[in-house]
């Protein structure tokens, strides 16, 4: 390869947004890296987890009723005599997996609604934000329990999209004050002296100064989304097929295990749900941290 | 007031300190304004930070001392400044203090706030009818004292300020770049308030920082030229103006543009090249990089202050021409 | 070549107007401004802060539409042309820059990258080759050097460099008319010198019109053959540059040139 001339090309200018990064994060902010850390200990519980303990199958009988914690099965068993250590595994997965379908749906959502409506002003954003009150507005639990009846089969990326389609108006209200604020900026006039079409304009010149801000509205979004599927689960709404934190802890709630003192079967998903939770947001408010150098310092 | 030596220093986490201010040392008469001027990044807005003891974190002061009505006072720990330097001794009017105004709060309700800090056992009413007093003096109207601050123009909101930052008859007050987001007539309006702060004797002199040269001209009594943040020259503002010697103040004289006809058409040089990184400033004289007359020794040796405290010039070449200058006087 | 007419001034505005807001609310920020221009001419438009001066920027580079007047270009009313198509042959005419050269650089860009965009206000399609070189001369016009700086992100670049950049920007598009918008503001007074001379060397060299913007009458002397001063977003002033200096009419001309501070004790002009 030799002197060709090179076209600035996504990667080089993903390079550089990633130098910036880089640069900022030598700042190293603990909570920051506690959060990393323990969203990454879960993420690899939730994995390898599985192989590690050769445990692959979270419908297995390996005792009966509610048996307590044993050299078998770690956590005891649940209602039916299945491991809940080897449950926990499975539903930190089945949980992930639904808030990033979640999260993805309702930031791909929020941000168009926002950027157009922010960018286009006028009639546009007032339609626009007129319909993200509106749902806004509605209960969104009523919505996703409507929603996941009318559904005949409820996959993980069904619930995932349900879920998604409900939580976006957050995003969309956010995305849309910080577009209204950077079309006035200079570069984006500079675009627009180059003929550069509206489209461009928001996913070259606005989109690209906001992109922090997403990934925050992303990870709160993945964060709302895990316990929202908790919270449809234990009405008994879940996926119809699988296993996840929230159906956990519908069955153990069903079966009488507070009454019956079976602690490990609801204890250890409560725990995963709000440890999952805590590091979200610890991410979250230091990437604001990070980002936001009036936030660093005093 | 003498500041003797101030070595401050920016100190970023990773990477070399960012020498702001290195060795500067100045002396203000009782009576007089005071001029500092000098480009963007020169360090003079670290200097008035540091002469008005409000340097934040990042700011090491790693050397130097205030004298002022003499008392004697290190720069180094800022732990160990008196609370009554504050307000009394020293004040501060900041660039754009008339936006930092509590939105929510009345005019009179900041004189209070202020009067109070240092002086508990002061009546709001006698807080706020010292400050009647004083905008009466200064012929300032007094309902400003019942106004909320989006209700004054932002030339007012700067004089209030500077007025009841002044309240408590400090012996220095360090303005920096005061009216650099000003109109023209509210500069002027500014100007003319300080000026009459130190003839009714409120404050003792005034040490005024800005980029603008012709501005500084017009009322300060001496000036201080900035550069890379060293002094490079300093004296009478007829002598900086008129006879300017660094070739710096040179250029920056030669590349000011104002109202003089003669201008148009002409060719008015600007100065090639940029101000240095101060992480790394260079060697010998930090101008030597963009001087017209450079020499060898310039970027070897730091440059010698030419003259007197009072009126000298840092500067390689200027020596070379007082040399030059004694031993034709010795010839002849 | 262009077709001109003859008697049609390069560009002229007849009550260009524009308000914000409606009703007991409602800001004339430009009021029926009018004025005209030929090819090759420097002309700076003088204000405070809220003028209007801004907003008249805007509206030339058709950034804002007008709510009232026309602009013409060469006798043709441009106000009328909303496609993004007509704007792309009225932007390939008439180009700006801006007072704040860190914001008017897409800071994820290189220089390459923003300039090559600037390109695409063209309607030919240039090669690489052909792309680069015009890319290239614009630089070197300014007084830069390509090797040095095209692979540079804005910030890395100093402000002085930046505006040159936001300059090159436009030339390489080959406008007729420059409106510059504060250009200077947030340079040094070396700096600023050396920017207002690369103005006046592009006039020579390109015979190119500027509009140039600024709340500085000193710049205003030094750069421009006319001048004209908005206060309040009318148009109050206008005259070639040594009468209006000399002898102000308006009241408002006349306190703006006593409140203007000049260098006091200078001995001589310089060379």
């Amino acid at each position: 390869m030799t002197a060709i001339p090179q076209e600035q090309t996504g990667g080089q200018m993903f390079m550089a947004g990633l130098k910036r990064t880089r640069n900022t994060m030598s700042l190293l902010n603990p909570r920051f890296m506690f959060g990393l850390v323990l969203l990454g200990f879960l993420l690899f519980f939730g994995i390898f987890g599985p192989f590690i303990f050769n445990k692959t199958d979270p419908m297995k009988f390996v005792g009966m009723l509610y048996d307590p914690p044993s050299a078998t099965a770690w956590l005891g068993t649940d209602n039916f005599g299945r491991d809940v250590f080897t449950q926990l595994m499975f539903g930190i997965r089945t949980s992930l997996m639904i808030g990033i379908i979640a999260g993805t749906v309702a930031t791909l959502i929020g941000v168009l609604i926002g950027t157009v409506a922010g960018y286009t002003g006028g009639m546009v954003e007032e339609v626009l934000m007129a319909l993200t009150n509106i749902v806004i507005t509605i209960p969104s639990i009523v919505i996703l329990i409507l929603l996941s009846i009318a559904f005949k089969t409820r996959s993980l990326l069904v619930m995932g999209i349900i879920i998604g389609v409900t939580t976006w108006p957050w995003t969309a209200r956010a995305v849309r004050a910080q577009t209204s604020s950077l079309r006035t900026r200079e570069h984006v006039d500079v675009a627009r002296l180059s003929g550069t079409p509206t489209l461009g304009l928001i996913f070259w010149e606005i989109i690209p100064y906001m992109l922090s801000y997403i990934v925050m509205a992303f990870v709160l979004q993945l964060n709302s989304g895990i316990l929202q599927e908790a919270a449809l689960s234990m009405l008994g709404l879940g996926i119809d097929k699988g296993i996840s934190l929230g159906i956990m802890l519908q069955w153990a709630l069903l079966w009488e295990s507070v009454r019956t003192g079976a602690w490990w079967a609801f204890i250890p998903p409560t725990l995963l749900l709000t440890l999952i939770a805590f590091s979200l947001l610890l991410l979250q408010s230091s990437i604001d941290e990070i980002f936001n150098p009036r936030l660093r310092r005093s | 007031m003498i500041v003797k030596n101030v070595k401050a220093y920016y100190v970023s986490g990773s990477g070399p300190d960012v020498k702001a201010v290195d060795n500067v040392s100045l002396s203000i008469l009782e009576g007089e304004i005071f001029g500092i001027v000098g480009e963007s990044g020169c360090g003079k807005s670290t200097l008035a930070s540091v002469m008005s003891l409000t340097a934040g974190r990042t700011l090491k002061v790693k050397d130097g001392e205030i004298i002022l009505n003499g008392q004697s006072l290190p720069l180094t720990d800022r732990s160990r400044v008196p609370k009554e330097w504050h307000g009394t001794m020293v004040a501060l009017l900041p660039q754009r203090a008339m936006n930092s105004l509590n939105p929510t709060a009345r005019v009179r309700d900041l004189v209070i706030d202020v009067m109070h800090a240092h002086h508990p056992e002061i009546r709001p009413a006698d807080a706020v009818e010292r400050a009647r007093e004083r905008l009466e003096q200064l012929g300032l109207p007094v309902r400003v004292l019942e106004s909320y601050p989006h209700q004054l123009s932002g030339g007012m909101r700067q004089r209030v300020i500077a007025v009841i930052s002044t309240l408590l008859n400090p012996h220095v007050l360090i303005a920096d770049e005061p009216t650099s987001a000003l109109d023209v007539s509210s500069q002027r309006q500014l100007i003319v308030l300080l000026q009459q702060l130190l003839e009714h004797q409120f404050i003792s002199r005034i040490v005024y920082i800005t980029h603008d040269l012709p501005m500084l001209s017009n009322f300060a009594d001496r000036i201080a030229v900035m550069y890379a943040g060293k002094i490079a020259e300093i004296g009478p503002t007829v002598e900086i103006v008129g006879r300017p010697k660094h070739p710096y103040t040179q250029a920056l004289i030669g590349s000011t543009l104002d109202l003089d006809p003669r201008l148009r058409g002409s060719q008015v040089k600007g100065i090639p090249g940029a101000p240095p990184d101060l992480r790394y400033p260079p060697g010998g004289c930090r101008f030597h990089p963009r001087c017209p007359h450079v020499m060898n020794i310039c970027s070897i040796e730091e440059p010698p202050a030419i003259g007197t405290e009072e009126r000298f010039a840092a500067c390689w070449w200027v020596k070379d021409q007082v040399d030059k200058l004694s031993v034709e006087g010795a010839a002849s | 070549m262009n077709t001109t007419k003859p008697e049609a001034p390069m560009l002229e505005t007849r009550d260009l107007s524009r308000a914000f807001g409606h009703g007991d609310h409602m800001v004339r920020a430009v009021d029926r401004v009018s004025f005209s221009m030929q090819t090759g001419e420097i002309v700076a438009v003088v204000g405070e802060s809220g003028s209007g001066k801004s907003t008249l920027a805007r509206l030339l580079l058709r950034l804002l539409d007008p709510t009232g007047g026309q602009i013409l270009l060469h006798g043709q009313d441009v106000t009328t042309l909303h496609h993004r198509g007509e704007l792309k042959t009225y932007w390939q005419k008439v180009q700006g820059a801006f007072q704040d050269s860190f914001a008017a650089f897409n800071q994820f860009y290189t220089v390459r990258r923003s300039l090559e965009k600037a390109l695409n206000v063209l309607d030919v399609s240039l090669s690489k080759s052909d792309r680069t070189q015009r890319i290239e001369t614009s630089l070197r016009e300014v007084g830069l050097d390509p090797a040095d700086i095209l692979d540079k992100w804005p910030h890395q670049l100093s402000g002085g460099q930046l505006q040159r950049v936001m300059i090159a920007r436009a030339l390489v598009v080959g406008p007729e008319l420059l409106i510059a918008d504060e250009p200077t503001s947030m340079l040094d007074a070396s700096l600023r010198v050396t920017v207002l001379n690369l103005l006046l060397d592009l006039r020579k060299s390109h015979n190119m019109s500027i509009l140039f913007i600024t709340h500085d009458l000193g710049q205003a002397n030094y750069l421009s053959d006319r001048i004209l001063v908005m206060y309040r977003g009318e148009l109050v002033e206008q005259g070639p540059v040594e009468q209006v200096l000399a002898d102000p009419q308006h009241e408002y001309t006349q306190r703006l040139l006593a409140d203007v501070p000049r260098l006091r004790g200078k001995s001589g002009v310089p060379a």
